[in-house]
């Protein structure tokens, strides 16, 4: 692994905080809100501020041992309590435990004459009381600008509220005070200037129909603080934040390869598969089996024993288990062992920022080794936002090093080839599915456009969608590119007939050779025939000359011992 | 501790004599504000309800625990118990118009 390229910024914790427990909130505030200070939650109505400022409560009284007093000037207890039951906190029970206090200041201007000076005393004492009787840490006024509403003065009012802000810091209390939004500023009644230590806004927008919540921190007095707008997310788990920008581009690159589940496919990387950590786009028009794929690529990560995630936005997971059924792929088992997990929800549930929060929140949950989204071209509007939404799930899958497959949907007019390509930049692996039409019928073909950092088959091939899964067939190129079906199978069928009649070519050649070899060979066999007999007969005359010499030796021999004796 | 200042010719508990006050003035301390809320009080309840009132003051910096029940912020708190229904004045009570027409000792369309 490469060393740390970037100095990690490290701010020295100099502020003491109090963590709200609240999913990523207190990493963008660096630790919580200002310990001993009271800090400002704003927003509309119904962006969530007394969610908030009870899941500050009690959070700090269940998990960091701070008991906390909730002040409502707006809802009474029994209301709260009723309302965030459902969350799984038991303010009851925390109240009977002494962990939890809650006291309903109830304001009702028509039962109030008022009649010479008065000051806001009582309330003091009230939640003095309160914060004594259980030792508490942390203090909600939920909200205090009810009050205005319920007297007369406000100049009054405010000079008490400063010196309310003020005892807070005095008794050393984290103090969370809700305001509602006001007209050009941050609170009806401008509340934001006695407590300026820390202000949140919350903010809940619609556009086209769907709510987006957001966070942002306007002000940390003395603390670095993220300062974007944060989506956050309130359902059946409370509230998490998502500090969706964190991530930059430095990050671990591993060499690791996995199966994408499909052999063939496999076989057409050099390395055999796919990064680990890289994010892979597969698209294709309706019908091209993206989601089989995916369902390959999920099964076989579980295969491996990883944990997988599995986004979708179009069917069901029973939909989906049901359809991998039928290419031989049992994903119910993964589900039941745990390691497969399907988050279904339609793109239209929410806003992108949504479905960010939502998936971030999942992934810290599940912690899976690979991630399915299928399909991303389900998300609509406007191409900037979806495009950064798309770059900001790709960034936070990589920083963790998850294994990212993202299917999408691409019609296939020129028109929205653009816009893939846009995304397609983001991709480390680009596998793109084509329907072929040709011969009055159409068939799969599957190619790969990119896979960075490893060299791949550039070959378009075939696939069949079977009984047993995802099967790449051996290509067929003719003319007029890849010849699938059945064109396919003529082209076989044809290539075929060549062969045999190649074949048969060569055995007739192959025949006529034998046969001119034969008679050559018998030629060649008389003629030795004949040069043995003829060597025969030479032969036979070599030695009648020899007795014939011998006899003469012999006479001339004979004739000297006479013509010897004669002498 | 309250602070109990039962007068004389009070009527006896249980009566329910509507023309009878029972009426709680909530301070916190001995404030200037509390003393004159205090002393106003008496006053005009000499004035306009001799024989028929009682006054209870809390000192919630001694009982701290009944400001909640009676829904006090303000200081000081005039409550008036009965007869009902509840009325609250706030304030020193120095505006004694204002604090009959919300006792209802002087009806409020009534002529200042």
């Amino acid at each position: 692994m490469p060393p740390d390229v970037t100095a990690a910024a490290t701010i020295p914790a100099t502020l003491p905080k109090a963590p709200t427990g609240i999913d990523g909130f207190d990493d963008i505030t660096l630790g919580g809100l200002p310990a001993g200070r009271p800090s400002l939650v704003c927003g509309a109505a119904g962006c969530g501020k007394t969610l908030f400022a009870m899941t500050f409560l009690v959070n700090g009284a269940t998990r960091y041992g701070e008991p906390g007093v909730f002040m409502s000037f707006e809802e009474r207890a029994e209301d709260l309590a009723a309302n965030v039951s459902s969350l799984g906190f038991d303010l009851d029970g925390l109240a009977a435990d002494g962990r939890l206090a809650i006291d309903h200041v109830h304001v009702e201007r028509s039962e109030i004459e008022e009649s010479g000076e008065y000051d806001l005393e009582g309330l003091f004492v009230r939640l003095g009381f309160a914060v004594d009787s259980i030792g508490a840490k942390r203090v909600v006024l939920d909200t205090i600008e009810t009050l205005f509403s319920g007297f007369t003065d406000p100049t009054l009012l405010r000079a008490e509220l400063r010196r309310l802000f003020g005892w807070i810091k005095e008794r050393g209390l984290t103090a969370v005070i809700t305001g509602e939004r006001g007209e050009g500023q941050l609170t009806r009644q401008g509340l934001e200037e006695y407590v300026s230590d820390c202000v949140v806004l919350l903010d809940n927008r619609v556009t086209d129909q769907i709510t987006t919540r957001r966070l942002r921190v306007v002000k940390y007095r003395g603390s670095a603080h993220g300062t974007n707008e944060y989506p956050f997310l309130i359902d059946g788990d409370g509230i998490s934040v998502l500090p969706v920008t964190s991530s930059g581009l430095n990050r671990p690159a591993s060499s690791e390869v996995v199966s994408s589940g499909v052999p063939g496919l496999d076989a057409m990387l050099r390395s055999g598969g796919l990064f680990r950590g890289s994010s892979i786009l597969l698209s294709g028009v309706a019908g091209t089996g993206k989601t089989t794929i995916a369902s390959h690529f999920a099964d076989a990560a579980c295969r491996r024993g990883e944990r997988c995630l599995f986004f979708v936005f179009e069917e069901s997971a029973q939909e989906i288990c049901r359809n991998a059924v039928s290419v031989g792929l049992d994903l119910l088992r993964w589900v039941a062992a745990g390691s497969l997990r399907f988050e279904a929800a339609r793109p239209s549930l929410y806003g992108l920022e949504m479905h960010l929060a939502r998936m971030h929140r999942d992934l810290d949950r599940f912690q899976p080794d690979v991630v399915v989204v299928d399909p991303i071209s389900a998300f609509r509007g406007p191409d900037t936002e979806v495009h950064a939404t798309l770059l900001r799930m790709m960034d936070l899958l990589k920083s963790r090093g998850i294994t990212g497959l993202f299917t999408s949907l691409r019609n296939d007019g020129a028109l929205q080839e653009g816009g893939d390509q846009g995304l397609s930049s983001l991709m480390d692996a680009w596998i793109k599915l084509q329907d072929v039409e040709a011969n009055g019928e159409r068939n799969r073909t599957l190619y790969l456009i990119k896979a960075r950092g490893m060299s791949h088959s550039n070959q378009v091939r075939e696939y069949r969608i079977t009984d047993a899964g995802v099967e790449l067939i051996e290509p067929y190129v003719g003319p007029e590119g890849v010849l699938t079906g059945t064109a396919r199978l003529s082209q076989a069928a044809r290539e075929e007939a060549v062969m045999t009649r190649r074949r048969q070519e060569v055995e007739r050649r192959r025949r006529d050779l034998a046969r001119k070899r034969e008679a050559l060979e018998r030629q060649m066999q008389e003629m030795r025939a004949a040069l043995d007999a003829e060597e025969d007969e030479a032969n036979l005359l070599l030695t009648q000359e020899d007795a014939h010499e011998a006899v003469l030796a012999d006479d001339r021999t004979a004739v000297a011992s006479l013509r010897g004796a004669a002498e | 501790m309250i602070g109990h200042t039962p007068l004389p010719e009070q009527a006896p508990d249980g009566d329910p004599d509507p023309g009878h006050y029972h009426l709680r003035l909530y301070v916190a301390g001995q404030t200037t504000k509390s003393l004159k809320a205090l002393a106003n009080l008496k006053r005009f309840c000499e004035e306009h309800l001799a024989g028929r009132y009682e006054i209870e003051v809390i000192d919630l910096l001694e009982n701290p625990r009944l400001a909640a029940g009676d829904q006090i912020l303000a200081i000081p708190t005039l409550v008036r118990k009965l007869p009902a229904p509840l009325k609250r004045i706030i304030g020193d009570l120095s505006n004694t118009d204002k604090v009959l027409v919300g006792l209802d000792i002087r009806p409020r369309a009534a002529p200042v």
